[in-house]
């Protein structure tokens, strides 16, 4: 069990960090030249040339080119006119057939403006190449852009999934093992041996508890650590708020396992209960995907899920040096969270026995 | 055969019996997919932004007001200094600053040519990212129309096509995903857990005494949840169809074979977890730890697969979810047949044998 | 070979690595005898008797169980002895009925007799009024004494009982022996582990199994004059200190 509590998720955490990116590249990128001059494969050239694009394979004709896009084997087609050289220069200007795979819609996008940013550049160099008079009046407007990435020059997106993949760990980790422990005791029959012991009990659950607290702040430690030496994550705000605050979280997470735990009679089912939520939780975290980007009613219920609390505080604290103040508006939900969760988890758990 | 049947038929009493269970079963995956079907998305929508306007001129004006009148973006704050955009990005929620440079018009005019900076707040890098390439396609699109009447010498214009997905919704993206998740998880973990239940209540002994091979006593457990698994997928693809108005452009039968055999897969998946574990707790922790965020993240669910670094691109292969994940798509948009994805399944059928022969392998290991 | 031998071990070995959790067991077992298993937790009994019953497969040594070889015929072994574990072993969310039919079932016993048979054991146990009530609501005596006729209910030739009477009352194990004695008198040979030093002197001969080996094997009353002890107690203390 030792193993799966701490060398599973940890590992998880090193690996899985390097997933999560929205950024599109390595596109898989074909083309039909139906013109084979000079030209068509200077633009090839032009594509091969980005680092977005992975130049694959020169499709003969355009059904072969559809059916590789019907296998997976090409997100991008480029169809070359034939005399597409030619009449570059007798009509000064062409088209060209762009087919994209556009299940990913958001990618699809991206790709798009990639295509269009690449022939715009080529457009300037052809320009320069064959226009003896560089008329300004017939010259293109062009809005250029200058994107400036704050905080996170280098897009790293591993210094922000990092702290978020911890997050979902800890969380699973904890949940997992609270939800399951008191019904496990129930089905094994141990439960009742404990009820008729003078233990009190909020005794009994903080004694059944506190050990998932302590794996929670030890699995936190160890994968602060890792973070910091494995993915060179900044520690920007203080360690002590950010352990403050996680030993509160701990304990909501807690609350939610132990009244899980009450209102079931198999570990089964307390599982399944568990495993419910928890992925609710993490998708609708806004650590994968933006919740503004939610409906509005989706936007509401993650006003509920702890994990998007803990996930905002968590960057919050590492990479912008939140201190308490900015982060009280989490906190102090948190606690309130905290203290309804347990609150009902030792109710229901006298109701129950 | 008949001590089979008997076997099977005990089973689904030990199912039907656990009626709160069987809520759970039929009742979580139906509430996940209307859940994340309409919440899961990678657009973005309505992100607040704020704009920075140098210039003020019809030209600025005229690009502020395609920017804020599209659904992605809503103009929250404008501000009038440079020194003011750190402010903005620690007190509110904007996400990025539009900086439109001094004399935008003019210098349009005169060198055909102006600049804006489209800073972000990259510590979400992904959603930064994707702002920046939704504002360049605003503005690529507005240039458009400024250069409709200008016929400009040497111009090549890309006509693209978007395929499958015309209209770029991210629901097609994410529904087969979310399918393949709550297909694989609930297989898993329900074959996992309920086979180690018999090992820790002392049953599974008695199974093995028993005259029934030991292959026959995990198949009898593993078929009514065939079953089952079935229902839900059904239930699913009914969902997505009518719901999502998810398109099934391919075959219904070959979808509904794929599924069964993912199903398989997933089943056969949860048989060797239980073969490792000697609790069910133990194998629930295996099946929820060590499926859930590996198949969340490494299935091509949410992020592209090709965008990961070399060595996830390699691993993500050894994810059933992952192949199930393109078999759906593929019969669901593309429209597919079995000629074009035989590869992938394939692939399910042999991480099928694999975990099966695993799953006997370590049965005897086990036995001794 | 005897044709009256029905279980017959000689020099049975278990290694895990380098523990012998069993070592070099030698001995044999008549038909329709009353064979008590003793030992002490962890002396290697509960190994022993899943060698014996084909689920686990020896290190080393030979043994027959009704005839049919532990290394090669373990199936043909397995048709023939029923088995009751140390753990309760029905399912509590089936009832009465649908256990027996379930395990009636998986020995391959036509239906009709499933049902005769089933009907007789209910009415033996007296458990008319609660066919049809869920096992789990059972008190323990009454679902051990139906575990019991379970595990008789294809006739074996042996059957193997591994602390049967574990947490029962007086006066269940007392109709539990009973029923042990009632299977003996018709054929059945009992293979019986047990902690209670009472009960063995309720069988026929009696192993007492100490760190792997049998350091003893004898009816009840000569193990007494061997050990100049007046209860199977005593001999048993005598020994496991030994």
């Amino acid at each position: 069990m030792l193993p799966i509590i701490f060398i599973l998720p940890l590992l998880q955490l090193v690996i899985l960090s390097n997933a999560a990116t929205f950024e599109v590249k390595n596109i898989k990128f074909g083309y039909i030249d139906n013109d084979r001059s000079s030209t068509s494969r200077a633009l090839i050239e032009k594509f091969n040339a980005s680092t977005y694009f992975n130049v694959l394979t020169d499709y003969p004709t355009q059904n072969k080119a559809s059916a590789a896009m019907l296998r997976g084997e090409v997100d991008v087609v480029m169809e070359i006119p034939q005399h597409f050289s030619r009449n570059l220069q007798t009509e000064q200007h062409n088209t060209l057939g762009i087919i994209i795979n556009a299940i990913d819609g958001a990618a699809a996008g991206v790709e798009n403006v990639y295509i269009t940013q690449i022939v715009k550049s080529f457009n300037k160099s052809i320009r320069t190449d064959l226009s003896q008079i560089s008329d300004a009046q017939i010259q293109p407007i062009t809005i250029e852009t200058i994107p400036l990435f704050w905080y996170n020059e280098t897009l790293n997106y591993k210094t922000f999934m990092v702290p978020g993949i911890l997050v979902l760990l800890v969380t699973m980790i904890t949940l997992f093992l609270s939800g399951m422990n008191i019904v496990r005791e129930k089905e094994i029959g141990t439960l009742e041996q404990i009820n008729v012991t003078p233990i009190k009990k909020s005794q009994f659950i903080i004694g059944k508890l506190f050990p998932f607290w302590v794996i929670g702040m030890a699995l936190l430690s160890i994968g602060l650590i890792i973070s910091k030496l494995v993915f060179d994550v900044p520690m920007v705000g203080s360690l002590l708020l950010l352990y403050l605050y996680t030993s509160i979280y701990i304990l909501v997470v807690l609350g939610i396992g132990l009244f899980i735990s009450n209102f079931t009679d198999t570990q089964q089912q307390a599982m399944f209960i568990a495993w419910f939520f928890v992925v609710i939780f993490i998708l609708m975290s806004g650590l994968f995907t933006p919740i503004e980007s939610m409906p509005r009613w989706a936007q509401l219920i993650t006003e509920f899920n702890p994990i998007k609390y803990y996930v905002e505080v968590m960057r919050m604290v590492m990479l912008k040096g939140s201190d308490l103040m900015d982060i009280l508006p989490q906190l102090i939900k948190t606690l309130v969270y905290a203290v309804v969760m347990n609150g009902l988890a030792v109710w229901s758990y006298k109701k129950t026995t | 055969m008949k001590r089979f049947i008997g076997f099977i038929k005990k089973e689904f009493y030990h199912i039907f019996r656990d009626r709160r269970s069987l809520f759970i079963l039929f009742g979580m995956p139906i509430a996940q997919i209307l859940l994340f079907g309409f919440a899961i998305t990678n657009e973005i929508n309505n992100v607040d932004i704020a704009i920075l306007d140098n210039s003020k001129d019809s030209t600025t004006e005229e690009i502020i007001n395609k920017i804020g009148a599209s659904k992605y973006f809503s103009i929250k704050q404008v501000i009038t200094r440079e020194v003011d955009i750190a402010s903005v990005f620690e007190k509110g929620h904007v996400k990025a600053v539009l900086n439109f440079e001094k004399d935008f018009s003019k210098k349009l005019i005169k060198d055909h040519k102006a600049t804006i900076q489209i800073i972000t707040d990259a510590t979400d890098p992904n959603t930064a990212n994707t702002i920046t390439n939704y504002v360049n396609a605003i503005l690529q699109q507005y240039q458009k129309e400024l250069n409709k009447d200008i016929n400009v010498a040497y111009q090549i214009i890309p006509q693209t096509r978007m395929v499958y997905n015309p209209e770029l919704k991210s629901v097609y993206m994410f529904v087969p995903g979310v399918m393949t998740i709550i297909l694989l998880l609930v297989s898993a973990m329900m074959t996992s857990i309920s086979i180690t239940r018999e090992k820790e209540l002392g049953t599974m002994e008695i199974l093995l005494v028993s005259p029934l091979k030991p292959f026959q006593v995990i198949i009898g457990k593993v078929i009514p949840y065939i079953f089952l698994s079935i229902i839900n997928a059904i239930v699913i693809v009914m969902l997505s169809i009518f719901i999502f108005n998810m398109p099934i452009q391919g075959s219904l039968l070959l979808l509904g074979l794929e599924s069964v055999l993912f199903i398989i897969t997933s089943l056969a998946l949860g048989i060797l977890i239980s073969t490792i574990s000697a609790t069910q707790q133990t194998a629930m922790m295996i099946s929820l730890m060590g499926l859930m965020l590996p198949v969340i993240l490494l299935s091509g669910f949410i992020f592209p697969i090709s965008s990961m670094p070399m060595p996830l691109q390699i691993i993500s292969h050894i994810i059933p979810a992952k192949w199930f994940i393109i078999i759906l798509k593929a019969i669901m948009l593309k429209g597919v047949g079995l000629e074009f994805i035989w590869k992938e399944t394939l692939i399910l059928l042999g991480m099928t044998v694999f975990f099966m022969a695993l799953s006997v392998k370590k049965y005897k290991i086990r036995l001794e | 070979m005897s044709k009256s031998k029905v279980i017959q071990v000689e020099g049975l070995t278990k290694m895990f690595g380098d523990f012998a959790a069993v070592n070099s067991i030698t001995f044999e077992v008549e038909k329709g005898e009353i064979f008590g298993f003793l030992g002490a937790n962890g002396a290697g009994k509960t190994t022993a008797i899943k060698m014996l019953i084909g689920i686990s497969h020896p290190t080393s040594g030979k043994a027959t169980v009704a005839g049919f070889d532990v290394y090669t015929q373990t199936e043909d072994i397995k048709k023939n002895i029923g088995y009751m574990s140390q753990k309760f072993a029905l399912y509590d969310d089936l009832t009465v009925k649908e256990n027996i039919i379930f395990f009636g079932g998986i020995y391959g016993l036509p239906r009709k007799i499933i049902k005769e048979k089933s009907d007789a054991l209910i009415k033996e146990l007296g458990l008319e009024n609660v066919t049809n009530q869920l096992v789990g609501s059972l008190p323990l005596g009454w679902k051990q004494k139906l575990s019991f006729s379970v595990s008789l209910i294809h006739d074996p030739k042996i059957v193997f009982l591994d602390e049967p009477t574990g947490g029962v009352d007086p006066i269940t194990r007392r109709q539990f022996w009973e029923m042990i004695y009632k299977a003996a008198n018709q054929g059945t040979t009992v293979f019986v582990t047990t902690h209670y030093m009472d009960e063995a002197e309720y069988c026929d001969r009696v192993s007492i199994m100490v760190n792997g080996k049998i350091e003893a094997l004898d009816t009840p009353k000569k193990l007494k004059e061997q050990f100049q002890a007046e209860s199977m107690n005593d001999v048993f203390l005598e020994l496991a200190r030994g």
